[in-house]
């Protein structure tokens, strides 16, 4: 018996020298004769943030059809391979393991926030998979310490960039010179776009007068709002969620406070107008990915298509989805050979693609150029749109 | 070799001994050959780390009877703890200073939490530690040095199948010694009977405030694990939720059974795996499965009995008995 567990000893410990000799990944590719490009999907079906990722699955699913219809890619149609991350980002980790160790796709789309997002990469990276989100804006997605994320792209700005438009749009074109940041201090979001609009006002040569913040769990602001009243700012960012925005703007206005109120996508729902009603919604602006207010026809088509498919009106999630699935079906077409790694060159030259959320490129960082807009609201109705920068 | 009175072949920790090895060395060979790829090792991690969890959980709410649902916290401190050391200090020093920091962090809030809410009972003490693993996940939330709600990314993974073997083992070994002592007999007599066992002299408080700080200290280490194997960690992660889970697994493999906190969480994980492909419809699977097992297993799959070879071959024989029966009534 002395002998017997010697022997296991022996073994157990020659298996874990050999563990150490792992294999360098060379990427996944479409095997020779198969008729389909496999395509990973993974998003938050369930779960706190499952707005977000169903919003965006409709999106991808829409584009993906069309593409499909119109003979797919070199006459190889796209399957998607579809898992559910339950909001949860070690979920998220797994299921990218899955998808590029067992199920060999060529490309992951999603998740949809930036922390998900994130625990998927140092994956990619590894197994040379590129992995593409539409929706996760926050700074440090694709470049980190300095490094771009090799194999993560993205197709949306940053929260900084941003504050940063906004910024521009107030004191360029609203001709503001003082403003007063009210934020979201529990998002980091929020946080992001505070940054990039404080930043970015200072170098117009304006200045902020206060910077207030608030919790995503609050629901009176009345004190905080009396005294940026006092401070006459010419206009108020509002950096946060429609939640509190809709109430912030309400109760703003309710206090006599006119001034111009700028928000972010953050503000794009249609519960916003129930919240701040419609009499409130005057005079406020927001950046935002697209506005349906565009008369460009790839705008109205992609409208058209999407209200006669799912029959509502599109939001920013379902554009976002929609146009990462044709950014990387795109890509998939130009491609020298249909594997991950020509895949992710191909992605590294996208330039100028007529997407619904703005024509983009996609610079060295992995990040999108493109334009962004500014919708004006009127009586809680958009009222104009203005791409900028 | 003797070891009182019986060879070393016919002693039980000899047979646990070469169990655990022949279990280590069948993953380690499938993970070598390449025949487990890294999905299946993300979801052995993860019923891992589980299983540390839900055993240490087990000391404190199946073995001492107090009835705890602020494990996620920390889980949480040995998380962001490791997680600073590896951010800082590379390569398997910081790693291993990492756990132990980690562990050591956690035990200190154990005591601190411990101390005075430990005099509470039952849904007291259960409201008192949801409110500790609120706090410690607020304080997360709103210090810079966390990166507030963002978390904390590309946290450098060193955990693999040998060192995740060496913690889950360390950890079982530590319980289970732990509970054949004299301090955890005094715990399962508080169990039993926390007036009966004061009576007898023993010192309640003490003895709940050491399962406590054992079972604190093992929930640091699992969220090192986790910190040292995924990439990103958020105050989110280790929420409400996150606690109730392991809760959960705990009642379903059976409160006070060790091997049933071991199997429930082999168990949960791999029907939650084979219900990845379900996207939508898994949750609701998943619960009703639970809902379904509970029924017919209201005592949890151990109930507070451990899985044994000698329980095997009886769980064997009365099956024989059975289908002897089944037999002898079909030749009639």
């Amino acid at each position: 018996m002395k002998k017997l567990l010697s022997v296991f000893c022996a073994a157990a410990l020659a298996i874990t020298a050999l563990a150490g000799c792992g294999s360098e990944k060379t990427g996944n590719k479409v095997e020779d004769g198969a008729t389909t490009i496999k395509i990973g999907l993974s998003y938050e079906l369930t779960g706190s943030v499952a707005t977000y990722g169903q919003s965006s699955v409709d999106g991808v699913k829409m584009a993906i059809d069309e593409v499909n219809a119109a003979g797919g890619i070199n006459g190889k149609t796209i399957e998607l391979v579809e898992y559910d991350t339950k909001s949860d980002e070690a979920e998220a980790t797994t299921l990218g393991k899955r998808l590029m160790g067992e199920d060999k796709v060529l490309a992951i789309l999603g998740p949809a926030t930036s922390g998900a997002f994130k625990a998927e990469i140092p994956d990619a990276n590894s197994y040379k998979v590129p992995v593409i989100s539409g929706s996760a804006t926050s700074n440090d997605v694709t470049v980190v310490n300095g490094k771009v994320q090799e194999y993560a792209f993205r197709i949306c700005f940053s929260d900084s960039f941003q504050g940063e438009a906004m910024a521009k749009y107030a004191a360029q074109t609203l001709g503001a010179k003082t403003a007063v940041i009210y934020k979201d201090s529990s998002s980091d979001y929020a946080l992001g776009l505070a940054e990039g609009f404080a930043a970015a006002f200072a170098d117009e040569g304006g200045s902020i007068l206060k910077e207030e913040s608030y919790t995503s769990n609050d629901k009176d602001f009345n004190a905080v709002l009396t005294s940026i009243k006092d401070l006459n700012a010419d206009v108020i960012y509002v950096p946060g969620y429609y939640q509190q925005a809709g109430l912030i703007i309400k109760q703003a206005r309710e206090q006599g406070i006119d001034v111009p109120i700028l928000g972010a996508d953050g503000f794009d729902s249609p519960d916003l107008l129930g919240l701040a009603g419609a009499e409130n919604l005057n005079n406020v602006f927001f950046t935002n990915h697209y506005s349906s207010l565009d008369q460009d026809p790839v705008v109205q088509d992609f409208i058209a298509a999407f209200e006669e498919r799912y029959g509502r009106e599109p939001d920013a999630f379902n554009a976002l989805g929609y146009d990462e699935a044709k950014f990387l079906c795109d890509a998939l077409s130009r491609c020298e050979s249909l594997d991950s790694v020509s895949l992710q060159k191909a992605l590294c030259e996208t330039k100028d693609f007529p997407a619904v959320t703005g024509t983009l490129s996609v610079d060295e960082n992995h990040d999108a150029v493109k334009s962004i807009v500014v919708i004006e609201l009127k009586d809680g109705e958009q009222y104009k749109s203005e791409k900028v920068g | 070799m003797k070891i009182s009175g019986k060879t070393l072949g016919q002693s039980a920790a000899f047979r646990k001994l070469v169990g655990a090895l022949v279990i280590y060395a069948v993953i380690q060979i499938l993970l070598a050959t390449g025949l487990l790829s890294d999905y299946y090792f993300a979801t052995i991690v993860t019923i891992g780390i589980n299983v540390i969890l839900a055993v240490s959980l087990n000391l404190i709410t199946g073995f001492t009877g107090q009835f705890s649902l602020g494990h996620a916290g920390f889980m949480s401190i040995g998380a962001y703890f490791c997680a600073f050391i590896t951010l800082r200090v590379e390569g398997i020093p910081g790693f291993l200073l990492g756990i132990l920091v980690g562990g050591c962090a956690a035990a200190l809030v154990g005591v601190l939490v411990g101390l005075p809410t430990l005099r509470l009972r039952g849904d007291y003490l259960a409201i008192a530690t949801l409110g500790m693993a609120e706090i410690i996940r607020i304080i997360f939330q709103n210090i810079k040095i966390t990166n507030g709600a963002a978390g904390l990314s590309n946290l450098p993974q060193y955990v693999n199948w040998p060192w995740l073997f060496l913690f889950i083992a360390a950890v079982v070994a530590l319980t289970v010694n732990f509970l054949h002592s004299s301090p955890g007999r005094a715990c399962i007599a508080i169990r039993e009977d926390e007036i009966a066992a004061e009576a007898m002299g023993i010192n309640t408080t003490r003895y709940k405030v050491t399962a406590f700080i054992i079972g604190a200290f093992c929930a640091g280490v699992a969220g090192a694990l986790y910190a040292t194997y995924f990439p990103r960690i958020k105050p989110d992660t280790f929420g409400f939720m996150k606690s109730v889970d392991i809760l959960v697994i705990v009642v379903f493999g059976g409160l006070g059974s060790i091997t049933g906190s071991i199997l429930g969480a082999i168990v949960l994980g791999l029907i939650s795996m084979f219900l990845s492909s379900y996207t939508e419809l898994r949750m609701v699977l998943y619960a009703l499965l639970l809902v379904i097992i509970m029924i017919f297993r209201p005592q949890g799959l151990m109930g507070s009995r451990e899985l044994s070879l000698a329980l095997m071959k009886r769980a064997g024989d009365h099956l024989m008995g059975l289908f002897r029966k089944k037999e002898k009534e079909g030749r009639v």
